[in-house]
């Protein structure tokens, strides 16, 4: 039920995010989500990309710190409140949510938005159990 | 005005024939009294009968800060423990601290350095001597103290920190005299500013400013801020402490040695060999009457020139040159004294670093700042700028509890830092650049 998605660290100058997206689209790598963290020195750009571990090898040939992580995909009804159904139950569940952010497409009428927990497998179980919809990796990629 | 006459101002011939006397009682009592030495000596083919002129000084071998450690802590001590009164220790630095340890008699030679030095600055009896050179294992502050006191004059303890109180008893007790570091007189001039205290309606008068490397230029803007007259002032532990060489206030133009006390030469770091009065080199220092720790041809890798051209003053003492540089790598910041190589082996006691570092030196608001820069790899890496944070957070403290001083650490991208063959390029000193 987990997403793979790829983080790669880098430094706050300018250039270094188009240079990514360079690097990707060059490769035929297609972005399907991303999000960027950011401080005052570095930043963290998150991506979820239609092929994982190529998008993780070209970068790190180019020299870029990578790392692979998992992450949920979780649907939510496209109408006020539905956000606040998920982050509700997860909250009565004391599962922490490190970072969130939403996909870029829809999933019919749903939207989907995108959860890193401290707990992944028990955030999936509570999830599912819930009734919430959890999209298959396999699935995202080709959205 | 003259602290002590008759020795500052003696002729070269006489000054010469102290000198050697000096030197061979020091060399006699080191290679008596200490190992170190009379193994080097030994090594050398040469006994202290063959020190015959001050030019024999040539044939001794050089002692390092290496050989200190080594000997660590009393292993350069010339007398019993008994005869010990105070022991001081290099700062800021990791492993084992340079230890020095001085005789009844070397603090009251320090105390008359010191006050010779104050009087050369243009301090007399009577002053308010604001001494914020810290306190403690450092030599700054006790030893301007004990020579504020010698010369008679009213010595406030303030030691270093606490700017605003500085500011209050600076203004509320007259101060007329300042000690310090040359960077920290400009942001107390500028926190003065902010308290709403305006220098040039205080007392203060002279400032004596050591422990860091300064400018000509930096000296200007001193004195236009603080409306006081800047004096460069050199020391260094190993030798005695602040108080070695200061510029006198009727030349300033480059700083006189205590020649009856410390022999001084400037030599070609690469070959040992003197260099011609007047060009650059290291300054080399044998002291001459130390009890305590006396030290022969100790290398301070302090770059400067000599002169031993007469002064206006009418002090015949040599004259050295603002200290340019080091012949190694350590820096000055903030008056800590920090090797690269120390910054290296804190970065590799913590998980994962690799020790791809690059040191950034720097002035701002007249604060030296150091940043570190350490590469993040697929080890460091976490995609939870949390975790980033803290990790540069717990680097920052872990260099701030090993070697005292505040730094800024910033994460950088893999292979950022440049590699080189060789010597690696650890650090990028901008300060002079202002």
């Amino acid at each position: 039920m987990q997403v793979d998605q790829i983080s790669i660290f880098i430094e706050n100058k300018s250039g270094r995010l188009a240079e990514v997206a360079g690097i990707l689209g060059e490769a035929g790598v297609n972005i399907r989500a991303l999000s960027l963290a950011d401080t005052s020195d570095f930043g963290i750009l998150r991506l979820i990309v239609n092929d994982c571990e190529k998008a993780k090898q070209i970068l790190k040939d180019k020299g870029f710190t990578v790392s692979k992580t998992e992450v949920v995909a979780i649907e939510v009804p496209d109408r006020p409140g539905g956000l606040s159904d998920i982050l509700h139950t997860l909250d009565r569940e004391s599962i922490n949510v490190e970072y969130m952010y939403a996909f870029v497409e829809r999933c019919e009428e749903n939207a989907v938005i995108i959860f890193r927990f401290d707990e992944t497998e028990k955030a999936i179980e509570i999830l599912l159990n819930q009734g919430f919809n959890l999209l298959q990796g396999e699935r995202l990629y080709r959205m | 005005m003259i602290y002590n006459e008759e020795f500052e101002t003696l002729p070269r011939p006489a000054l010469e024939a102290l000198q050697l006397k000096r030197l061979k009682s020091t060399i006699k009592r080191v290679y008596n009294q200490v190992p170190f030495y009379r193994e080097g000596l030994d090594k050398a083919g040469i006994i202290p009968e063959d020190i015959n002129s001050l030019s024999d000084l040539q044939k001794l071998p050089f002692t390092h800060k290496q050989d200190m450690r080594d000997s660590y802590p009393y292993g350069l001590f010339a007398v019993p423990m008994e005869e010990i009164v105070r022991i001081h220790a290099s700062s800021g630095t990791t492993g084992k601290p340079t230890v020095v340890g001085y005789t009844r008699k070397d603090i009251e030679v320090w105390s008359e350095l010191m006050a010779r030095s104050f009087v050369a600055a243009g301090a007399h009896k009577g002053d308010i001597i604001h001494n914020a050179y810290g306190y403690g294992l450092f030599t700054g502050g006790l030893g301007a103290h004990y020579g504020a006191e010698r010369l008679g004059a009213s010595v406030i303890p303030m030691s270093g920190g606490n700017t605003k109180k500085q500011i209050l008893i600076m203004k509320d007790f007259g101060s007329t005299v300042l000690t310090c570091t040359p960077s920290y007189s400009l942001y107390l001039a500028e926190a003065a500013l902010e308290e709403g205290v305006d220098f040039k309606s205080l007392r203060l008068r002279v400032g004596i400013f050591g422990a860091e490397p300064w400018s000509e230029s930096m000296r200007k803007e001193i004195e236009s801020k603080l409306n006081i007259c800047a004096i460069d002032i050199y020391g260094l532990s190993e030798i005695m402490g602040p108080g070695v060489a200061i510029e006198c206030h009727e030349a300033k133009n480059g700083l006189h040695i205590w020649e009856d006390h410390f022999l001084p030469e400037i030599i070609d770091p690469e070959t040992g060999n003197l260099v011609p009065e007047g060009e650059k080199g290291e300054l080399v220092i044998t002291t001459i009457t130390k009890e305590g720790i006396p030290l022969v041809r100790y290398r301070t890798r302090d770059i400067t020139s000599i002169t031993y051209d007469p002064c206006v003053c009418g002090r015949t003492h040599a004259r050295i040159a603002r200290m340019s540089g080091r012949s190694d790598d350590m820096l000055i910041i903030r008056g800590v004294n920090i090797f690269p190589s120390q910054i290296e082996s804190v970065l590799m006691k913590i998980e994962k670093v690799e020790p791809h570092y690059l040191l950034i030196v720097d002035r701002k608001d007249n604060l030296d700042t150091l940043e570190v820069q350490v590469e993040v790899d697929e080890q460091l890496f976490s995609d939870e700028v949390k975790h980033l944070q803290a990790l540069a957070q717990a680097i920052e403290k872990e260099i701030k509890d090993m070697l005292g001083v505040t730094c800024k650490v910033r994460l950088v991208e893999p292979k950022t830092i440049l590699r080189s063959e060789g010597k690696a390029k650890r650090v990028i000193d901008k300060r002079g650049e202002h």
